[in-house]
């Protein structure tokens, strides 16, 4: 069995792992690197369950091998914020009920974080077409919505604020 | 689901790229953006000895016009063609089918050129680049070809590439006049395959129509070129006759079957109405669709 040594960021942190070249990203995140936040759904590249940002840009894991990630940059949910101090996008999860049973939650957060990176000011219409590849069977996408225009403009103030 | 063992190379040439595909005789598959690839291979329909990782090759990600062509590397995402500038104010076709591919986390990593490769019977970039007389650029050690994108697609995942070459690029002609085009796709969610799909391309001077193209996606074993169709718009320009005519000869060559996705009579009269909407709206007839009308407004943000 062939095992590779490779050198990927992880929130943050440089992180040298062991893995097959076989091992999908997302096994590696949860198995090699025991971070559980990051869910694995269809295993179809339909959900987007197991969403992680790759270099700033949202992928499905399930669909990316993890030594494709050496030399490179991850985001996992476990990066986007801390307990003591949310990311707005988690903050807005929380205050506008943004999520139900939670499965869909870690990758609809990476997009809609990627998103407002990319477009701090998105319409309605923006956030919907922005997260049609991330599926929620809780069908809270109202909700999910309103959190990330939460997001939005909280994010807006705190840049208000600074200035 | 883990996809069989294979050995992993990440070349950072496309001299070892040709190395390794010489090397392995068939046995290796080139890995660009994954998004079809990966999947056969967890499903177990591919099984390659070796993967041969181009994401980390500089220079496969250029997407520019030079001598009357606009040249899009390897590694070109969807996500870049549908921000490109140039896409959206010269190729409208092109700009039309990229934003209703898949979905945005895919479109963020798949390419053109592994669209063309794959080689989907349902690949929407297939019908298109048929429509606009596109080529690929293939490379081996012998040296380079050129190969039209009607002789590249030869039936359901099979081309005219040689297991020694790799698919570098693809070129689309430039527009010589006005360029108008539109991609008509039905899916039944965001990310489905194309229940149909109907590429429709014209280059005019004045009210002269001097080039078309019209090709199909999801009615056959492989995308469909209508060159029938094509000549009768070029002949007699776009009107209630030719617009007509055109449409009838699109769904006389259409070989669609009935899956879960439509019955082949629904899928046949999809292909007339939709080379008629989008001929309809090349003369100002038809609004553009709804769902056009949409992408162009987020297009620098999907």
């Amino acid at each position: 069995m062939e095992i590779k040594q490779i050198t990927v960021t992880v929130n943050g942190e440089p992180r040298v792992v062991e893995v097959e070249p076989r091992l999908l990203c997302v096994h590696m995140i949860r198995e090699v690197l025991g971070m559980t936040g990051t869910h694995l759904g269809c295993d179809t590249t339909s959900c987007g369950a197991c969403t992680i940002l790759l270099d700033g840009l949202p992928v499905k894991s399930c669909t990316l091998f993890g030594i494709q990630t050496d030399g490179h940059e991850i985001t996992t949910v476990e990066g986007l914020g801390w307990p003591s101090e949310l990311h707005p996008v988690q903050e807005g999860f929380k205050e506008e009920h943004g999520l139900q049973c939670g499965f869909c939650t870690p990758g609809m957060m990476l997009t809609a974080a990627a998103l407002l990176e990319d477009n701090p000011n998105p319409t309605e219409d923006d956030i919907r077409w922005a997260i049609s590849g991330n599926l929620c069977r809780c069908t809270g996408y109202q909700n999910i919505i309103k959190s990330v225009q939460w997001a939005a403009q909280k994010m807006a103030e705190r840049i208000a604020v600074h200035a | 689901m883990y996809p069989p063992r294979f050995h992993y190379e990440a070349p950072s040439s496309v001299d070892e790229v040709l190395q390794l595909l010489a090397m392995y005789q068939g046995e290796a598959k080139v890995l660009s953006g994954g998004m079809s690839l990966i999947p056969l291979m967890k499903l177990r329909f591919a099984n390659p000895s070796c993967i041969i990782d181009v994401n980390n090759i500089p220079g496969l990600d250029g997407l520019w016009e030079e001598n009357g062509k606009l040249r899009i590397g390897a590694l070109v995402r969807n996500r870049a063609l549908i921000r490109s500038e140039v896409v959206r104010a010269r190729y409208p076709l092109m700009a039309s089918v990229a934003p209703q591919i898949a979905d945005p986390l895919v479109r963020g990593r798949s390419t053109l050129v592994g669209s063309l490769c794959h080689c989907d019977p349902q690949g929407d970039w297939g019908a298109v680049m048929l429509a606009l007389g596109g080529e690929v650029v293939a490379v081996s050690s012998a040296g380079e070809r050129r190969i039209p994108v009607a002789d590249f697609l030869l039936g359901p995942f099979q081309t005219s590439l040689r297991p020694d070459e790799f698919a570098v690029e693809a070129r689309v002609p430039a527009p010589s006049g006005q360029p108008f085009g539109v991609y008509h796709k039905l899916e039944r969610k965001v990310g489905d395959f194309a229940t149909v799909g109907v590429a429709v391309f014209l280059d005019r001077s004045g009210s002269s129509v001097t080039r078309a193209g019209i090709a199909l996606t999801g009615v056959g074993g492989t995308n469909i070129k209508v060159p029938a169709a094509e000549e009768v718009l070029v002949r007699g320009g776009v009107d209630d006759h030719t617009i007509g005519e055109a449409a009838r000869l699109a769904a006389e060559v259409a070989k669609p079957q009935t899956d879960q996705r439509g019955s082949a009579e629904y899928k046949r009269h999809l292909v007339s109405t939709f080379v008629t909407r989008a001929l309809q709206a090349a003369i100002g007839r038809e609004p553009i669709d709804i769902r056009q009308r949409r992408f162009e407004n987020v297009g620098s943000r999907v």
